[in-house]
């Protein structure tokens, strides 16, 4: 007689035996890559086909929102110093890293909330579309970054060895943005209010980060600097890429093991809440 | 493993379900809410979970608005096995689906799976409309399990089975709801699953597709065990070799799928809104009161049944006609009996009087019927009595009939008789060999 895998359900909590959860958590991402793979290819071919403007909704609303700062600080409104490298680099730069980490915020939530359907029909891998919105994230960064190389081309800013050090900086940012999804996803994923709010805490979160403006060392706004778990992230994403010397390098790695335990945490607890959320979706 | 089919006694249990049950909540602030308290629970590794869901713990208690969408299931199922999960909607058969697929987790109780499970509870889950038909196989197979290479090696079979044509090319938004679930089906239906769900899937798709769907799953099925939810008896009757009948989340399990579907049948039968509208019981002079009893007992298939009349009747009538007749649920009378086709002459007296007539061989089937009663004079157009819709009796089968007509033979009205060849047709009685 076969071998035939046995699985067994019931209300036990399965935290007790976090051996085995450990376990199938490994197979189901191990089985599941394929289907995020072909997931994201799925969900980026009808992003493709489904819009207009296509991927220049990967880079629009970063720019937007460069565009404003620059606006006011080119009309002498705001005066913002010490970027180091022109100020319209500089902001859309940063703007751009903020989306992608606004991105990785809100994917867990929009790849639970797209995929309701099959959630609710269909035994899978979940981690799968986790995964997979993780890919979207990755690739709507990379359209970013050509936009970010044109910047960089035009306003002749060379970078030096530093850059080496972007790629681990972009993932420490991806890691941070998606620690903080995971987090909201459990509530997020009954109550819409999390979803609303995001968007709002997002934008004022912006203007408390060292976003489109320098990091400062006094005041409020230095503390922010240090104590905004972000603030070291973005600052650190800039200087490598602008080669400048790294200013918040012990934060930074702080912030980073501490994104990834965070986030390792909120797979494991996705998958202890999964089957409490499909239930509350209906089907 | 041999192919040869094996005997359910000696066969492996593929599915062992034990005291599961499952709580909703209709209101959905308080489904939330309660939704966030069971999170916050799964990450305590001391919570006690319910031994039964009759158990002092926190998880067999109902909170407030909460009821149980199933209670207590419990059944056993083998390769080669087919149970069939019948009952009303809402009764919880989705639900019980749900949680056997992993979908959900019991409140109480526990499912052990063996093998791999393949649900159809919900055909083209996953379709993307703007994809083509091509891309939603891979994506949809990927999702139920299969490889990149499986799907390839599949595929042609796949498309040559949802017979969609030059479809599979077109965007899946471009296809009438049947082609999706061929499309569906086919792609599920690839898995070769050892436990096999299927809800209500074959309410869709036209008749030629779902007879190569029945031939599907018969083919499947003798290697797997099959749980199947079906409204439709006859699929139960064909396919399944117990039944689940399950009434506001209450689980009865029926060794002899006939069983089951008569409890359904009769379950559905006390549904039925009391039908007053309509309701006529008039009496006309000669007559002064009538009285007409039929058996409050459900009435078994071919009868006899028996209707008493009792009469009082002022003047007494020379030639008396009674017309007897039936009305199903959907309003169409299904039969009649008429003492005017016959040559007897029915005298009645004045003062009391009662009659008793016989029907020996009801071919109805099973269900509710409103009786029609008509009392006159012979070649009389007025009735002494008219009575429409006056009540209700029930008849009960252990037939299953195709469709709404009845089951038709009694047993002695049909022979089946070999002409050529070696057939034999052996009765329990008779077991001879030529």
């Amino acid at each position: 007689m076969k071998d035939l895998p046995v699985r067994v359900y019931s209300p036990e909590p399965a935290i007790q035996h976090p051996a085995v959860m450990a376990r199938d958590l490994w197979n189901d991402l191990k089985a599941g890559r394929e289907l995020a793979w072909r997931l994201f290819i799925r969900d980026l071919s009808v992003q493709f086909r489904a819009t207009w403007l296509g991927y220049v909704w990967a880079f629009l609303p970063a720019l937007v929102s460069s565009v404003t700062f620059i606006f006011l600080q080119s009309q002498g409104i705001v005066r913002i110093e010490g970027t180091g490298i022109p100020y319209a680099a500089f902001a859309m730069m940063g703007t751009l890293l903020w989306q992608t980490f606004v991105d990785a915020i809100s994917s867990p939530l929009t790849s639970v909330s797209s995929a309701r359907s099959m959630l609710t029909k269909i035994n899978f891998p979940r981690e799968a579309i986790l995964v997979s919105g993780l890919y979207m994230v990755l690739f709507n960064f990379l359209v970013r970054l050509l936009l970010m190389v044109g910047v960089m081309a035009w306003w002749k800013i060379i970078p030096g060895p530093g850059i080496a050090f972007f790629p681990v900086a972009v993932l420490s940012l991806l890691l941070c943005g998606y620690a903080v999804g995971l987090i909201l996803l459990p509530v997020g994923s009954l109550y819409g209010d999390v979803a609303r709010g995001i968007s709002i805490v997002t934008q004022f979160w912006m203007l408390l980060t060292p976003v489109v403006y320098p990091a400062r060392t006094t005041g409020l706004a230095g503390w922010l600097a240090t104590w905004n778990p972000i603030a070291p992230i973005i600052t650190t994403a800039r200087e490598s890429l602008t080669n400048q010397p790294f200013s918040h390098m012990p934060a930074f790695w702080i912030i980073t093991v501490a994104a990834f335990v965070i986030s390792l945490a909120g797979l494991i607890a996705f998958r202890l809440v999964m089957p409490r959320i499909i239930e509350r979706m209906g089907s | 493993m041999p192919s040869e089919p094996t005997q359910p006694s000696s066969s492996e249990i593929l599915v062992s379900v034990s005291g599961v049950s499952k709580k909703f909540c209709r209101s959905l602030k308080k489904s939330l809410w309660y939704g966030l308290q069971d999170m916050a629970g799964e990450f305590n590794p001391f919570r006690k979970a319910a031994a039964d869901s009759n158990g002092k713990s926190p998880a067999g208690t109902l909170r407030p608005g909460e009821f149980w969408a199933v209670r207590d299931v419990s059944f056993e199922l083998r390769r080669g096995e087919c149970l069939g999960l019948i009952g009303h909607n809402g009764a919880g058969k989705t639900t019980l689906l749900r949680m056997l697929n992993g979908l959900i987790s019991p409140d109480a109780g526990s499912i052990t799976m063996h093998g791999r499970v393949g649900a159809l509870i919900a055909l083209g889950a996953g379709f993307n409309p703007l994809l083509t038909g091509r891309e939603n196989v891979y994506v949809n197979a990927s999702i139920l399990g299969l490889s990149a290479r499986e799907t390839d090696e599949r595929i042609g079979e796949i498309i040559e089975f949802a017979g969609i044509g030059e479809f599979i090319d077109a965007p899946v938004q471009s296809y009438s709801s049947g082609m999706q679930v061929r499309l569906g089906f086919a792609v599920a239906t690839a898995l070769q699953p050892d436990v096999l769900i299927l809800d209500e899937i074959l309410a869709v798709g036209d008749a030629s597709f779902r007879h190569r769907c029945y031939q599907r799953i018969n083919r499947i099925m003798k290697n797997c065990a099959v749980i199947l939810v079906s409204h439709s008896m006859e699929q139960i009757a064909a396919v399944a070799r117990s039944v689940g009948f399950m009434d506001h989340g209450k689980f009865t399990l029926h060794d002899d799928p006939l069983d089951g579907i008569l409890a359904y049948n009769e379950s559905n039968a006390s549904d039925a809104p009391s039908a007053d509208g309509g309701r006529v019981f008039a009496v006309y002079p000669p007559f002064t009161d009538v009285k007409v009893h039929l058996p409050a007992e459900p009435v078994s298939y071919q009868g006899p049944m028996e209707v008493e009349v009792e009469i009082h009747s002022e003047a007494p009538i020379d030639h008396l006609v009674f017309s007897f007749s039936a009305v199903n649920r959907a309003e169409q009378t299904v039969m009649n009996w008429n003492l005017r086709n016959h040559e007897q002459k029915v005298r009645l007296p004045a003062g009391h009087t009662r009659f008793r007539f016989r029907i020996a061989c009801l071919q109805l089937h099973p269900g509710d019927y409103q009786w029609n009663l008509w009392i006159g004079p012979y070649a009389a157009i007025e009735p002494c009595l008219y009575a429409m819709r006056a009540g209700q009796f029930r008849v009960k089968s252990r037939f299953q009939p195709i469709g709404d007509i009845p089951y038709l033979p009694v047993p002695d009205s049909f022979d089946l008789i070999p002409i050529r060849g070696d057939g034999v047709v052996q009765t329990p009685q008779q077991t001879s060999h030529q």
